[in-house]
């Protein structure tokens, strides 16, 4: 399974073509170019035009690129699908995600496609959105319903509006259903992403969100506005002494060779394979924040 | 006459003679022409005591001051859109039936849209300026109302021409906000208060006649004086000589828009890195969008590393005020206010010290204060594989922005910065040619995009010191293609033999002319 660090996904409407020339330069680590919800429905073909064209031509460097899908049960999601895999969309979202069929049928499509155009069979990925309660409740069998699945993300408004709950900042109302999908990307070995924060103008409030979302383990946050991309990141990168344990931790797991199971001693303490692959992930969070190359 | 072509050091083809304008000095390099001779000086005068200076009217004032054709009068921005004067007195003049006059603004805004009928009319034959926009310089630009080029001078250029008698001023019209009734002036009280008045500070000291254009006339003597009564002929009051909600509003803040604050962010990494963010460092940025926000960034570096820096200068905004007041700068060297809360400091702050645009920028005095400057941070409409800097004309040849303090700037701080995006709608900001030379390349060190920073070859310690910074860096030519295959190659649209326009160099030399659209 591919690792990178997800610490931030940007959206941005594939519908906007300033956007598609610029939104990879804003430093995120992922870009979703979104046909859904920012894309009205007059616009839906000339966004999912523009969004090929853009695939096609631009380089986005190493930006990693997804694309939000129509849910396939419209009238456009099926060709979304099949107009921007050829044109070079590997990851896409899949909204409103809410049980193992949705991935199946998705990933079933993506097989014909990548056979119809000679792609390597299973190098389209899935990202799934769960956004409604019983999405939540299904979140391991999502989590594990094919090995495209890359990372499943929360979705808080939708999830409150079904729910009946009070969005409020603290976010109590999401706490469980959070932990819950953490718990589901845990289990599949797969990142987990956090919902969006709206409010540009309570940047101490984002922080607190940014904050809290890492320690129950997400790996990254949906961004609406560039200016968050910073604000994340600077949360996201390790301090320079849990650096350096975590790579003494890597480096004696690399020359015990211990990948497979086992338990190991640096520095006097047992380490086992999840403590590596904590340190793991903070080395690369490090080489992301460009602490280390 | 034969006229020659001949190529100046910009590499521009300029004929040695242009007809409106006269013989060609052209540009030889940023410091390469010495002044020579000695200034210019007014006639003598003299004052009775207990004369009055106070007209009834604008008319009276034109009458007195004996304006006849082809005589040169001046105005100054400082009341940008909202002013008024310029056109009262104009209005005034085409009424008395004068023709032919000759205009020294130090620039010329949208609230100046009425002189196009003056120039129809032949009341205005000449424009001397530093900027031109809108109608007046599509007019010039596409079908050459003027019947002769347009001047475009530098702040510095401006103030140099006139101490220089280059610009020889009959009679200077200075609004102020106010003044006492012998004409000691400031810019920085009354309901039209517009903060510093640097570029007015000039013409009433070397034009024949002044005279001071107020609406709010305050006891004598005026407590606080910009330009004092001795170089006052009369004082006219009026009710208004601007509209305040278009003078100065409020403070000018730091931009939202994410390309603008990227490329700032890039240009404050370049900046630190240079090393000459440093105690004591002296700064100065334009008051466009990216430019402004390298302040945001700056700031924050400062404060982290405990830097001060000893003055920030040229038009001053609420953002370089609060540098002040926090305490990252010792000093404000102001010249133009862009703001009402850069007006207000300048009042209440001794260390926000006005100047005129000759101490600012005029390279043939004793010392300016751009020639002390550290850092430059500037703004560009185009930008050429020379690093020449066009901020005057569009890609299609219009006229459509201003010369500013740009050129004098860029020539002497040590370090200039462009920030610029790389395209605009769909126009690549970096061309192999610009339009029109503004700031010549071999005084520009550094362009900042957000798809990346290059540094002009003719600095390699500076591209050493940034790359071992780990700052990336690309060749100008390379961020060209770059952006090219995203635009295309745009087809340069092709001009008429016709000048509408001579840009001169701030040492009085020719940079470059404008031509007339097709």
């Amino acid at each position: 399974m591919e690792k990178r660090a997800r610490r931030t996904m940007l959206f941005a409407p594939a519908n906007n073509p300033k956007m598609l020339v610029t939104a990879h330069l804003y430093g995120a680590d992922c870009v979703l170019f979104d046909l859904e919800d920012a894309v009205k429905y007059a616009d839906k073909d000339a966004a999912r035009d523009l969004l090929a064209e853009a695939l096609k031509t631009i380089d986005y460097g190493d930006t990693e690129i997804f694309a939000r899908i129509n849910p396939l049960s419209t009238e456009f999601g099926k060709d979304d699908v099949r107009i921007l895999v050829p044109s070079g969309l590997r990851k896409m979202r899949l909204a409103m995600c809410e049980k193992p069929e949705h991935v199946k049928e998705l990933d079933e499509l993506l097989t014909e496609v990548e056979k119809e155009y000679g792609i390597e069979n299973g190098a389209c990925k899935i990202q799934c959105s769960l956004e409604t309660p019983l999405a939540v409740m299904n979140a391991v069998s999502i989590a594990v319903a094919s090995p495209r699945v890359i990372s499943i993300s929360f979705g808080a408004e939708d999830f409150t509006r079904t729910m009946g709950a009070e969005r409020t900042k603290e976010g109590k109302e999401l706490f469980v259903a959070r932990t819950m999908v953490v718990m589901a990307a845990a289990i599949a070995g797969i990142d987990a992403i956090d919902t969006v924060w709206a409010d540009l103008d309570d940047e101490e409030g984002f922080k607190e969100e940014v904050k809290s979302s890492m320690n129950l383990g997400f790996a990254g946050k949906s961004c609406v506005h560039p200016s968050q991309i910073k604000i994340v990141h600077k949360i996201f990168t390790p301090n320079k002494e849990e650096l350096e344990k975590s790579l003494e931790i890597v480096r004696a797991a690399e020359a015990a060779n211990i990948s497979k199971g086992g338990v190991i001693t640096v520095n006097g303490k047992m380490v086992d394979i999840p403590v590596i692959a904590k340190a793991e992930k903070i080395v690369r969070l490090a080489k992301s924040a460009g602490m280390i190359k | 006459m034969e006229i020659k072509k001949i190529k100046n050091k910009a590499k521009r083809e300029i004929p040695d003679y242009i007809e409106g304008y006269g013989e060609v000095k052209p540009y030889a390099g940023p410091f390469a022409t010495e002044p020579t001779g000695r200034k210019y000086a007014p006639l003598k005068s003299f004052s009775r005591p207990g004369a009055s200076k106070i007209l009834n009217s604008i008319k009276e004032a034109i009458e007195k001051c004996e304006i006849k054709d082809g005589m040169t009068i001046s105005f100054h921005h400082h009341l940008r859109n909202g002013d008024y004067v310029l056109n009262m007195v104009m209005d005034e003049i085409a009424k008395l039936g004068i023709k032919n006059l000759n205009l020294v603004c130090s620039s010329l805004t949208k609230a100046h849209e009425p002189l196009i009928e003056h120039i129809r009319n032949g009341v205005v034959t000449g424009i001397n300026t530093s900027g031109l926009r809108g109608e007046i310089a599509k007019e010039i630009s596409k079908k050459n109302i003027l019947g002769k080029p347009v001047t475009f001078r530098t702040h510095g250029g401006r103030a140099r021409a006139i101490e220089a008698g280059e610009l020889k001023i009959d009679v200077a019209f200075i609004a102020a906000p106010a003044c006492d009734k012998m004409g000691n002036m400031n810019g920085a009280e009354g309901k039209s208060a517009f903060g510093a008045m640097g570029y007015p500070m000039v013409d009433a000291q070397y034009a024949e006649k002044v005279v001071a254009i107020t609406d709010n006339l305050m006891p004598f003597p005026l407590k606080r004086i910009s330009i004092p009564m001795t170089q006052i002929d009369y004082v006219v009051v009026i009710e208004s000589i601007g509209d305040p909600e278009q003078i100065a509003t409020g403070a000018t803040r730091i931009t939202k828009n994410p390309q603008e604050l990227l490329i700032a962010e890039k240009a404050s990494e370049v900046l630190t890195a240079s090393g000459y963010i440093k105690n004591g460092f002296s700064f100065q940025a334009g008051s466009g969008g990216a430019s402004l926000a390298v302040c945001k960034y700056l700031k924050e570096y400062m404060q982290e590393n405990n830097i001060k820096g000893s003055f920030a200068a040229g038009g001053i905004t609420a953002t370089m005020v609060e540098f002040l007041e926090e305490g990252y700068f010792e000093a404000l060297l102001d010249t133009q206010s862009f703001d009402s809360a850069a007006a207000e400091s300048m009042l209440k702050n001794p260390a926000h010290i006005e100047m005129s645009a000759s101490m600012y920028a005029n390279p043939h005095n004793k010392g300016c204060s751009a020639h002390q400057l550290d850092v430059m941070i500037l703004s560009a409409t185009e930008i050429d594989t020379d690093y020449n800097i066009n901020s005057l004309t569009g890609s299609t040849g219009i006229i459509m922005g201003a010369l500013g303090g740009a050129p004098d700037t860029a020539a002497g701080a040590k370090l200039t910065v462009v920030v610029a995006p790389t395209m605009r709608k769909r126009i690549p900001i970096v061309t192999d040619r610009v339009t029109t030379v503004v700031t010549p390349g071999e005084t520009v060190d550094i362009l900042v995009t957000e798809r990346g920073i290059c540094v002009n070859p003719k600095r390699p310690e500076l591209i050493e010191i940034l790359t071992k910074a780990g700052i990336q860096l690309k060749t100008i030519e390379s961020l060209k293609e770059e952006i090219e295959k995203l635009t295309g190659v745009p087809e340069k649209k092709s001009l008429s033999e016709t000048i509408v326009a001579v840009v001169e160099y701030r040492d009085g030399t020719v940079i470059d002319v404008v031509r007339q659209t097709k």
